[in-house]
């Protein structure tokens, strides 16, 4: 099985890559033995020289790698990644603790410090942290197991043969006697680091914890209201700053009424800067440093500026829509053409065309972005709830203009992620704020500032045509799209590609695009391009089985085909028998085609996307106000085993919920380069009245476990729409759907 | 001279601006800083505290006008440190995805319980209509209040 990650995360890494951010897609290229050798698992087995926070036994401890570390008060295992809501805090350690063998009781779980050489890229997207992790977690639980035995084995004079480990003890089961992993950890700390490729790991068929429904690690901490937050960290004689910048991107300041606000209450001191000339780091804006947050706040409020906005975003999302309709009938840059697309649309029995839009759609995480800093002597020390802490260091380190060696960043809880926290320019406003202050500052941004600047999910236009041939199947389908670029040249979102539905799948295809100049920055949005071309293309499909008279599921499994890898050899890669089986799945539990009353109906989508196979049912009534009610959303998911289970159900419940919400009423408008919605008054996201019933089913399968922060979202709008058409016959072509009419019941 | 009663306890706090919300004297002023902030304009809740046993939203109510009881996500566990029903059934469930309306959430729950002990659903999404969560994680937060209705 080989790991290819390209096709699951290419916009991530396209973004990241245009900002000289070392990508996901990088580390993923170097290989499994490359990258093992980066954690530190190989051969010599890495001693970690960071702090820890537990007295070091005598004798001990036991830390083979930086994920395991065992001494006779307990064992500790380390959670590497960020945790934003994903579950990683909690799966990961447990697929250490299943090769060690611990029972979950007798663990603690500990977030990793940044330290690259030991855990190899630490960051928080592309549902990547499962699938990147897999096997070296695998291996560091393994390595730990095999020195306990060690240590047990020479204790004892027996063979390692003859023992066996269950619930943090290994067993003499001949003599029986049992010894705490806590008790042999001194003596296993001296034996040999196990190579890799001598460890046994275990077969699926002897997993005691992976696929069990655990609660989270920080549950406990979660519910006394303790401070695991980024914004909840304090420092001796801390100041809070905000900083504001031109709404729109691009302006700088050109005076500001500084005087005046450092003589408010509070206020200990404001200042300009200009910016270092990247809009990823720092953005030209005025910083108030204050003794507490409502001082800070007040004084921005007061706050005068004067933006010169002569280089500044003029972008307006009525001028774009006038342009892709203009660009309706224009062929644009040709990115996929498959087959003979025009002399299948001429011998065609049925042809429909439709132009389908949606809006830009803000982040939205709650945790409003914020980042604690401590400037002194040349270094810079930074407390951030960011979801790429190993990226940030660059970005920091090229603000300040200092070695990156100089940067040192904490990871903290992460209020919410979606992509948001891929991007560090707060932090890189945090540091620089600190070291011109001269104190310690958290810089705390409002509402309204996140809003107003953030990197948003790019709008989009498609002017799609499909055909039919004579015996009702598909036979060629034209998608023309209108995008955006920050740089002239890249569609914000990657653009579409030969991995995009239904290339590869209906036999003539053809992807044109065209990329709009806007200025306001775009950026990954839970699921890049999926989380739209996934409505554009499951709602038109269902359009085109509707032209041909025929069943959607019907046709959906015959446009998947007969069972194969799309991409041979690349586990990560759409298998058509592995989404039949979904879509199979996904209509069986719900009901498909049985009778429900007017107004009410069942609408179906796929959708592959970070290595998930989903389908997804809804069930819908639809009445003569549009007021639109979900009752229920039946999920079918193969995204291989599963690690944790109550982790996982709660993935497709909160990806259905947030596509639900972002696809009924949600979307940024942008005039004179300005986002025109500020704050949550303007932004509906939906509430727990309007949440629909979720029925999650997963296919068992020994598939490699992938990510399930983000593949669960994808279907969910064109499920819901299909659904509409189906209660109604009223096709919806633009999200968000209140556009046309629609609200939530 | 700022007084307040907050978890039981009487505090007097000098120099605080009258302006100043309730969500940023108990952040800022008292350390208590699992009372998150979201929007600033009572929109999300998560600022959500108690006042007399009612749930207001501290983002947006003085601190000078809060002269009754307030309780804060860290007032609810006892001295024992046992948590609560509502706590222990957020715990169980494993209601959280990034966590951070939580407090909030819970605090709203505890509001609800507090004058409706056996609330029906309908009662449940309005008592919590006024919480975002971010992460979609509602149907285990219903759930959460539902066990702990029952426990109680």
């Amino acid at each position: 099985m080989t790991l290819n990650y390209q096709g699951i995360h290419d916009t991530f890494a396209a973004v990241n890559d245009a900002r000289g951010i070392p990508s996901a897609l990088h580390i993923a290229k170097l290989g499994r033995r490359q990258f093992m050798k980066l954690t530190g698992l190989v051969g010599g087995g890495l001693m970690l020289a960071f702090s820890l926070p537990r007295a070091t036994a005598k004798g001990g401890p036991l830390q083979p790698n930086g994920y395991v570390r065992i001494d006779r008060e307990g064992i500790l295992l380390y959670a590497k990644n960020p945790e934003i809501g994903q579950g990683v805090k909690t799966s990961l350690p447990m697929i250490l603790a299943e090769e060690l063998d611990a029972a979950w009781r007798d663990v603690q779980v500990l977030q990793a410090p940044i330290d690259q050489a030991a855990y190899g890229t630490q960051f928080a997207g592309g549902s990547l942290s499962i699938p990147m992790n897999w096997m070296s977690l695998r291996q560091a639980g393994a390595t730990a197991r095999a020195m306990l035995l060690g240590a047990a084995a020479a204790r004892w004079g027996v063979p390692a043969a003859e023992l066996a480990t269950e619930d943090s003890h290994v067993l003499h089961k001949a003599s029986g006697r049992k010894l705490a992993y806590t008790e042999l950890a001194a003596e296993a700390a001296a034996m040999p680091v196990p190579k890799a490729d001598s460890l046994k790991l275990k077969e699926r068929s002897q997993f005691r914890l992976l696929g069990k429904r655990i609660t989270g690690v920080d549950n406990d901490a979660l519910v006394r209201g303790e401070p695991l937050f980024g914004i909840d960290q304090t420092l001796p004689g801390m100041k809070i700053a905000t900083y504001t910048k031109c709404p729109a991107i691009g302006g700088k300041v050109k005076s500001a009424n500084l005087e005046a606000i450092k003589k408010l209450p509070g206020v200990h001191d404001a200042f300009v800067f200009e910016g270092n000339g990247d809009a990823m780091e720092l953005l030209p804006g005025v910083a108030i440093v204050a003794d507490n947050t409502w001082a800070a706040i007040r004084a921005k409020r007061a706050l005068e500026v004067t933006w010169d906005e002569s280089g500044a975003a003029t972008d307006s999302w009525s001028a774009a829509a006038a342009s892709a309709e203009e660009l309706r009938e224009q062929p644009g840059e040709r990115v996929v053409d498959q087959g003979d697309v025009d002399a299948a649309f001429e011998g065609a029995a049925e042809r429909v065309q439709a132009s389908y839009r949606y809006h830009f759609v803000s982040h939205a995480q709650l945790e409003p972005m914020n980042c604690t800093a401590r400037y002194a002597d040349g270094a810079v020390e930074l407390w951030a709830p960011t979801q790429t802490p190993g990226f940030s260091r660059r970005n920091i380190a090229n603000t300040l203009g200092i070695d990156a060696a100089k940067v040192t960043v904490h990871q903290t809880r992460c209020g919410g992620g979606f992509g948001r926290r891929l991007y560090n320019d707060f932090m890189c406003e945090a540091a620089a704020i600190a070291k011109r202050a001269g104190v310690p500052v958290k810089l705390q941004w409002t509402r309204e500032d996140d809003m107003c600047c953030d990197l948003f999910r790019a709008g989009g236009f498609h002017h799609v045509s499909g055909a039919v041939d004579g015996d009702g199947k598909v036979s060629a389908w034209r998608d023309r799209f209108v995008t955006f670029t920050n740089d002239g040249k890249r569609p914000v979102n990657g653009g579409l590609s030969a991995r995009v539905f239904p290339a590869g799948l209906v036999p003539n295809v053809r992807y044109e695009q065209t990329a709009l100049d806007w200025k306001t920055r775009c950026a990954a949005w839970r699921a890049p391009g999926s989380n739209v071309y996934g409505f554009v293309v499951q709602s038109f499909l269902h359009e085109l089985a509707a032209a041909a008279g025929r069943d959607h599921l019907e046709v959906l499994l015959e446009v998947l085909g007969e069972p194969r890898w799309f991409k041979e050899g690349d586990a990560q890669a759409l298998h058509t028998g592995r989404a039949a089986a979904v879509v199979k799945l996904a209509a069986q539990k719900a009901g498909w085609g049985r009778d429900m009353p007017p107004g009410r109906a069942l609408g179906l989508a796929f959708y592959f996307s970070h290595g998930g196979h989903i389908a997804e049912v809804a069930d819908v009534s639809v009445d003569a106000a549009k007021k639109v009610k979900v009752h229920k959303v039946t999920v079918a998911a193969d995204v291989g085993q599963i690690v944790n289970l109550s982790g996982a159900e709660n993935q497709i419940q909160g990806s259905v919920v947030d596509g639900l919400s972002t696809m009924m009423g949600l979307s940024v408008t942008f005039e004179n380069g300005r986002a025109e919605q500020t704050n949550f008054d303007h932004y509906p996201m939906l509430r727990m009245a309007s949440t629909p019933e979720v029925e999650a089913h997963f296919i068992d399968s020994d598939f490699m476990p992938t990510g399930l922060g983000e593949p669960a979202l994808p279907p969910l709008a064109p499920a819901v729409c299909n659904a509409i058409f189906a209660a109604t016959g009223q096709r919806i072509r633009t999200m968000p759907i209140s556009e046309e009419g629609y609200s939530v019941a | 001279m700022l007084r307040l009663k907050v978890n039981g306890e009487e505090r007097q706090l000098e120099g605080v601006d009258e302006s100043t919300p309730l969500l940023w004297v108990l952040r800022d002023e008292l350390g208590l800083v699992g009372t998150k902030f979201g929007c600033g304009i009572s929109q999300c809740g998560a600022c959500t505290v108690l006042v007399d046993g009612d749930p207001v939203r501290s983002c947006s109510y003085p601190a000078v006008s809060a002269t009754g009881e307030i309780t804060t996500i860290e007032g609810l566990t006892p001295a024992s440190g046992e948590l609560t029903p509502v706590q222990q059934a957020w715990v169980d469930l494993d209601v959280a995805q990034c966590g951070y309306c939580q407090s909030g959430q819970i605090m709203a729950a505890e509001g609800l319980l507090r004058r409706n002990p056996k609330p029906s659903d309908a009662e449940i999404d309005e008592a919590m209509a006024g919480n975002i969560c971010r992460c979609g994680t509602y149907l285990r937060i219903r759930q959460a209040v539902k066990t702990a209705a029952k426990s109680a």
